[in-house]
């Protein structure tokens, strides 16, 4: 049952991608990639992210994709335009650049993890159970990477500084 | 458990936003699929963490952070770049190009 779930979200999230990538609305491209963002989001719960699966829907599929479909309209680029895509020779490259890569990166999972490294199997899982969804990972996130926290908090400050500023008019 | 899986459609995930950022020539577009990439990163992150203990879990959310102030920041480049030249097309954006 889990292993279905885990493929039919892995071939929504795959196809969703690939009408994603070659819709020539960026309105269809965007919506597109929540339905894509979404299935991640599913995939997380079968991995054993509950929390994370709750953030992704919420910031990704929430946040940042209503901050994309805004800018579209804002620009008003809702109108399918004449091909933004490239030409045939651009089409080739594209093509066999990302076959190389799915390549290279499928031949990466032959890498054994070291034994020394890997948990006995259900550790994540136990203590999801055990201390909830959000304690499991807020407790590491509060206490060793308390610091790149912290760090990550001015970098949102200096975003939201940033973004204030290039898209003024006059500064 | 579902290890390998979960790695095979992070890489598939990835490529398809690789092919997406050589393909096309909208900006914005090509925004969402540097979003995309990172979303196949964090499913990388995630499976892996199942096996090597939930820092995996943390990293996702800084890679979340980081994308975030990506979007912002790129989309505020984007509207200040299309008020210069009225359109989001790459291939019209040329000035910084050698």
């Amino acid at each position: 049952m889990v292993t279905f779930a885990f493929w039919l979200f892995s071939g929504v999230a795959i196809v969703s991608a690939f009408l994603c990538i070659t819709r020539r609305s960026p309105v269809a491209s965007a919506l597109w990639l929540v339905n894509t963002f979404f299935s991640i989001a599913a995939l997380f719960i079968i991995l054993d992210a509950h929390f994370l699966a709750a953030v992704q829907v919420l910031v990704y599929a929430g946040a940042i994709m209503v901050l994309f479909l805004f800018v579209i309209m804002l620009l008003n680029l809702g109108r399918p335009g004449p091909g933004d895509m490239k030409g045939w020779w651009g089409r080739g490259v594209a093509g066999v650049a990302g076959l190389v890569l799915v390549g290279e990166l499928l031949a990466l999972r032959l890498v054994v993890l070291p034994a020394q490294l890997v948990l006995p199997a259900g550790t994540v899982a136990n203590a999801v159970q055990e201390q909830g969804a959000v304690q499991a990972v807020a407790t590491p996130l509060f206490q060793a990477y308390l610091v790149p926290f912290e760090i990550a908090s001015l970098m949102l400050l200096v975003a939201i500084v940033g973004a204030v500023v290039l898209a003024k008019r006059r500064v | 458990m579902l290890l390998g899986p979960s790695l095979a459609v992070s890489a598939i995930l990835f490529s398809l936003g690789v092919v997406g950022v050589l393909l096309r020539r909208n900006a914005i577009i090509i925004f969402m699929c540097i979003e995309l990439m990172l979303n196949a990163v964090n499913l990388a992150f995630v499976a892996l963490s199942q096996q090597l203990g939930i820092d995996g879990q943390v990293f996702v959310f800084f890679v979340m952070t980081v994308a975030a102030a990506e979007a912002a920041v790129g989309l505020a480049i984007v509207i200040a770049v299309y008020r210069h030249r009225d359109t989001v097309n790459l291939q019209n954006i040329n000035l910084l190009r050698g």
